[in-house]
């Protein structure tokens, strides 16, 4: 079986409000599903590897091959519930080491 | 040599100037070094220099936009006649098929903008496309009903800004991707544009040229127009002296 390639996505959430994991997460999952349509969705490979309410950061996964769908999902999201959110990808890399490196530069 | 990022839409409400300044300042953390607000036309010109040096201060190049709506083509000229001399940006919102054929012929007109979601109100056609090409006008997409529209309506959106952006693409049309936003929240990354405008169908070197190399090439255009030393196109002064 062919190696899976993957990318991980450093996420900065701009809002004002705070959300847990879990409504980010689903917030995510339904800006894919909204474009894309559950076929689509089902190729992307979503996972959230870190998340950080208090300083408003996330670290996905993604396939190689669904980077630019979820960059234009992620785009465009435009509320977590009810709230305004814009979220914003500061990093993409295809190690988390090398993400953190990055991104802590 | 670096990337310049430029967002010629931005909408803030200008009598708020700490509004005006958190969306100058946004836009430059975000990545654009150029940005364009939509002026009202009677503006004075001691305003736009207050607001460029609020845009100096967070290291951004402000250019001076005015949205011409005009009911009738010869509405238009004449809008044209008395404005062209005082913005950098001159955007045509086409609400008729007269006036968006006149706006994508005459050479004084940058942006053709096409609000209007009902499809049969959208004028950018082949016809349309022809004109506009053989002008300056680039063909400007709004990325804000994209993210506010849902459902049906989206859809529709979507579909007609993939036929407009593939007629565009066809006749040589300059496409320019702006947010026309007047909200912080809505703003994005250059890059977020662009990812954006491959909902409909545009390749991404295309839409990173729409969100850069495309829009400078407007101001810069003008810019160098409305300088003193600009004679005619291809012609500018170099030097001023005494004949030889």
């Amino acid at each position: 079986m062919k190696k899976v390639r993957r990318r991980y996505l450093a996420l900065e959430i701009d809002s004002g409000e705070l959300f847990d994991s879990r409504e980010f997460l689903d917030a995510v999952w339904s800006a894919v599903l909204k474009l894309y349509g559950e076929y689509g969705a089902s190729r992307v490979g979503l996972a959230l590897i870190d998340y950080d309410m208090e300083k408003r950061f996330a670290v996905i996964r993604t396939v190689h091959t669904a980077v630019d769908m979820v960059r234009t999902a992620l785009a465009s999201m435009t509320r977590i519930g009810n709230k305004p959110v814009a979220i914003h990808i500061l990093r993409v890399s295809g190690t988390i080491r090398s993400l953190y490196t990055k991104t802590k530069k | 040599m670096k990337r310049i990022y430029a967002d010629l839409h931005l909408y803030p409400n200008l009598k708020d100037s700490k509004h005006v300044s958190q969306i100058i300042s946004k836009a430059s953390k975000l990545g654009y070094r150029l940005i364009a607000i939509t002026f009202p036309s009677n503006l004075t010109e001691e305003e736009i220099r207050r607001l460029r040096n609020i845009s100096k201060e967070a290291k951004i190049d402000l250019a001076s936009r005015v949205d011409l709506k005009p009911k009738t083509p010869e509405e238009l000229i004449y809008n044209l006649r008395k404005l062209r001399r005082r913005f950098e940006i001159i955007a045509v919102i086409c609400e008729s098929k007269n006036v968006a054929r006149q706006a994508a012929k005459d050479r004084r007109v940058d942006l053709l903008n096409f609000p209007s979601l009902d499809f049969r109100r959208r004028f950018f056609d082949k016809a349309e496309a022809e004109l506009a090409s053989n002008g300056l006008a680039s063909l400007e997409i709004a990325i804000k009903p994209l993210l506010t529209l849902e459902g049906p309506a989206r859809i529709r959106l979507l579909s007609n800004l993939r036929r407009e952006a593939a007629i565009a693409k066809d006749f040589h049309v300059p496409i320019v991707i702006s947010s026309g936003v007047s909200d912080e929240t809505l703003m994005r990354k250059p890059k977020e544009l662009a990812a954006l405008a491959s909902l409909f169908d545009l390749d991404e070197a295309s839409a990173i040229e729409a969100v850069s190399k495309n829009s400078v090439a407007i101001v810069k255009r003008n810019r160098d127009k409305l300088s003193s030393r600009f004679v005619a196109p291809g012609i500018r002064l170099i030097r001023r002296g005494k004949d030889c």
